[in-house]
């Protein structure tokens, strides 16, 4: 018997006037692995949660067969339910840290599950809570229980929140996005422990934008994509001949050593997806715009990052790999003269960048731009697009140094007439890609993608010399990650920009840099030719790193 | 020590609540000291003679004078007074009202009580109100939320001796239930108490109302769910923490308003207590009282926010110290 068997299923929100899943088949059988991999807005997630009837308030749920554990759950109330959820099927959602609740210790969380569904006698609940910790590999298991989410790591209370899931020990297991918000090692140790659950008989749904990750653990594959399966078989068989263009599309997208130099979206045509070569990018090898020696910065007794040098040319890319907490982006605080090293110095073209007073940078900050993960948080909420994208316009043009004074004056004296600023910004949307409309709407209402662009627009606003990547593709899907690529890639070339790019994703870094550092609590481990590094690794660290990341069935382009 | 024993160590310390907490209640004590110090320096700095200030309204007579002299030590040099004002006050000698021609203590410690009872009982009522219509209605979009909602913007809107009046009107005058004016026990609380809790109630209805809500769209909320509780298990379980939080940042405020509320609810009921002693203390110009008055009020304000602040570390543990 199947554990699920839905025909049809159909899920809107009619009051958002949307129709999240469009006739979704779908079977669980026991002791199978079932992943559901779409990108955001696929009705993945959605599709997921009705399940177990939490789709949500003001939710329409049709199907011609909704069959939950042999019963048919079409005529559901809350309270048949509610004996299901956690005694049937157990839920692990992304990130931890907010899917536990916060106030309330691992072990009260965990222990809420046994109370619920009376698993053990109330006074066996703490022996059990401490014996599912340890099942799940969390060491010291009795001190854990008492701590809080937030005093574990990201790894530990992702096995937290797994104990939690099979505290009733339900025959499926429901994983969205178990290990997105996750480093590659601490990803590889939770996937492997949903293997081990597998092995012991349970079932697995898992829920997932990243092909790669499932490959390793599904048995089968199911695409979805607005909010219907377009293609769906044995997980060997998808990866490696799918049938599907969007799949194809999925496959190529992600970046990796063999897709260097060229697009990572491509066109799939005729059954193959076609790569398209980027254009040829030059390096000036003769002078380092950016020079990083003997880099270290200190918070309080920690120190953070330690002896770091590099330097960086025209035109080139230089990587930043790293574990969170490695350091990265407080490099790039450094380099951005946005921290002052406790010692060491950077260089910017030949001159001193730090180690002097702000006033020495100010004029120079525009030949250096940032473009961080999470462009929203970057951007004042009440300013529109075109006014974000102008900004550095005003000081860039009204930065001839020695002109102070009426700093309250209006925008047409204090820098450029208002009519180049409009068509300078104008100018800079279309290299970005976006419509020139774009500019009067407020970045909330962009999508991920969109917003991404807006940044690097508000980036190449002053021409720069260098930009620092911070992440910039980790919040992203990977097609929209595919594009946002290829557009720094094509910019890159044409401006001969030098790019520092910080990311814990192994593939992009090495699909964009020429050279790369590894670095690992505070210092750089390895550094080196990206493919020498990656290929060649020489420090265990990075061997540790390139192991740990989920390879897929190769798909060949 | 191996790292066992050491997070295993129970108690306040090991929590991370011993540095907190103490520097909460060093902030309160500096507080009360500048509190202190402005109350003098007002003395000080008010035009005319320190004496004339200090007699008000009262008698003025030579011996009067000579005892002022002699009690505030205005013989003597500046810094010497100052630090004599502050030995008397940690020994909790408030001066003597000179228009009342009694102790400051002494005629705080008589009309102190009735307002901390109206305090109390209005308290009470405010908070209890308040997670009553929050629990009864959060997340549920129906016609008793539309109508709590409004209710409590009404009450909000509202000052509390117009409320007060109202209640008397409808309760007292018409109905006769409870009396209209003095301190008879508990039945004379039930108004002003009402009159000065709904405005609380308002306020905290609608923070906690919007707390439940957004904490029960946090993931954790959709985890909790997922394990089979029931819907009350989350809020009462999960949720309810969640939205004490920013409640609780409210007590501050509620103070303030409880104290100010008092005063006129007071007048309105006719019911003694500071706001009387208050209000006569600023009429007759009786400076001493007066500043007494400041000092109760910046006690009461600290001692609510070192409150506060203890139970922002009781609930969060985020904001202990993590080690």
């Amino acid at each position: 018997m199947s554990l699920i068997d839905i025909e049809d299923l159909r899920v809107g929100f009619p009051r958002a006037g949307v129709e999240a899943v469009r006739g979704v088949s779908l079977s669980i059988e026991a002791g199978e692995c079932v992943a559901i991999v779409g990108e955001s807005g696929s009705g993945k997630s959605v599709t997921a949660r009705t399940l177990v009837g939490l789709t949500g308030p003001g939710a329409s749920v049709t199907a011609a067969r909704f069959t939950v554990d042999g019963r048919d759950a079409l005529g559901f109330g809350a309270r048949d339910w509610r004996r299901l959820r956690g005694r049937f099927a157990g839920l692990v959602l992304q990130d931890a840290l907010t899917s536990l609740d916060p106030l309330r210790t691992v072990g009260d969380e965990i222990a809420e599950a046994l109370a619920t569904h009376d698993v053990v006698p109330r006074a066996a609940r703490r022996e059990r809570v401490i014996e599912l910790l340890d099942a799940v590999g969390v060491p010291e298991p009795e001190v854990r229980a008492r701590q809080y989410a937030h005093q574990l790591s990201g790894g530990l209370r992702q096995r937290a929140l797994i104990a939690s899931a099979i505290a009733a020990d339900p025959p499926l297991i429901i994983a969205d996005e178990p290990t997105t918000a996750l480093d590659v090692t601490v990803q590889a140790q939770i996937l492997r422990l949903l293997a081990a659950r597998k092995a012991t008989g349970s079932a697995l749904l898992m829920i997932s934008h990243d092909l790669a990750v499932v490959s390793a653990i599904a048995d089968r594959v199911l695409v979805m994509k607005d909010g219907v399966i377009v293609e769906e078989g044995e997980t060997g068989r998808v990866l490696a001949r799918p049938r599907h263009d969007y799949t194809r599309l999925l496959l190529a997208a992600v970046p990796s050593a063999i897709s260097r130099g060229t697009r990572l979206s491509t066109i799939a045509a005729g059954g193959i997806a076609l790569r398209t070569p980027l254009p040829e990018r030059t390096v000036d090898h003769v002078a380092p715009i950016l020079e990083a020696s003997g880099l270290t910065a200190v918070y309080g007794s920690r120190t953070v990052v330690d002896d770091v040098s590099f330097e960086v040319f025209p035109g080139e890319t230089l990587g930043i790999v790293g574990e969170s907490g490695s350091g990265k982006t407080t490099v790039a605080r450094l380099v951005l003269g946005l921290l002052e090293p406790a010692s060491g110095e950077v260089l910017l073209g030949g001159e001193p960048w730090s180690g002097i007073p702000e006033r020495g940078r100010r004029t120079r900050r525009s030949r250096i731009q940032v473009i961080s993960q999470n462009p929203l948080g970057s951007f004042d909420p009440r300013y529109t697009v075109g006014h974000l994208v102008a900004e550095p316009l005003r000081g860039a043009s009204s930065g001839s140094g020695s002109r102070r004074g009426a700093p309250f004056g209006s925008g047409s004296r204090r820098g450029a007439p208002a009519s180049w600023r409009k068509d300078r910004v104008a100018e800079l949307l279309d290299r970005v890609g976006l419509p020139a409309d774009v500019a009067g709407h407020h970045p909330r209402r962009l999508s991920g993608g969109q917003r991404q662009r807006v940044a690097i627009a508000r980036a190449l606003a002053t021409r720069p010399d260098v930009l620092v990547c911070d992440e910039p593709v980790s919040a992203l899907d990977v097609s929209i990650q595919a594009q946002v690529l290829d557009l720094l890639a094509e910019i890159q070339a044409a401006d001969g920009t030098a790019m520092i790019f910080i990311s814990h994703d192994l593939g992009v870094v090495h699909h964009v840099a020429d050279r790369v550092l590894v670095m690992r609590s505070g210092q750089v481990v390895e550094d080196g030719y990206v493919d020498e590094v990656f290929f060649l690794p020489e420090h265990d660290y990075t061997r540790e790193l390139l192991g740990a990341v989920p390879k897929p069935v190769s798909a060949g382009p | 020590m191996s790292p066992l024993t050491l997070t295993r160590r129970r108690g306040l310390a090991a929590a991370g609540w011993l540095g907190p907490a103490a520097r909460r209640l060093g902030a309160g004590v500096a507080v009360l000291w500048a509190a202190a110090t402005a109350a003098y320096l007002a003395l000080m700095l008010a035009p005319g003679d320190t004496i004339d200030v200090l007699i008000g309204d009262g008698l003025d007579t030579p011996e009067r004078r000579a005892q002022i002299i002699a009690e505030w030590g205005l013989d003597r040099s500046p810094l010497q007074q100052y630090g004599d004002y502050l030995l008397r006050l940690l020994q909790g000698d408030l001066g003597h009202s000179y228009v009342l021609q009694r102790g400051v203590g002494e005629i705080l410690a008589s009309q102190i009580w009735p307002t901390v009872q109206l305090a109390l009982t209005a308290a009470t009522f405010g908070v209890l109100l308040a997670l009553v219509l929050a629990l009864a209605t959060a997340g549920r979009r129906s016609w008793l939320g539309g109508l709590v909602g409004l209710s409590e913007l009404a009450v909000v809107s509202v000052p509390p001796f117009l409320v007060g009046i109202l209640l008397l009107a409808v309760f007292s005058f018409t109905l006769g239930w409870f009396p209209v004016s003095g301190d008879r026990g508990f039945v004379s609380l039930v108004l002003p108490g009402l009159a000065l809790g709904l405005q609380i109630a308002g306020v905290l209805g609608q923070v906690l109302r919007e707390g439940l809500e957004r904490a029960l769209e946090e993931p954790f909320a959709v985890t909790a769910r997922s394990r089979g509780i029931t819907e009350w298990r989350l809020v009462a379980g999960h949720a309810l923490r969640h939205a004490l939080l920013p409640a609780v940042t409210l007590t501050g405020w509620f103070t303030g308003a409880l104290l100010g509320g008092a005063i006129i609810v007071e007048a309105v009921f006719g019911r003694p207590g500071l706001g009387q002693v208050t209000v006569g203390a600023v009429n007759s110009k009786d400076l001493p009282l007066v500043m007494a008055i400041v000092l109760i009020s910046a006690l009461a304000y600290v001692t609510a926010s070192t409150i506060v602040d203890l139970a922002y570390l009781a609930i969060d543990p985020r904001l202990r110290r993590s080690r």
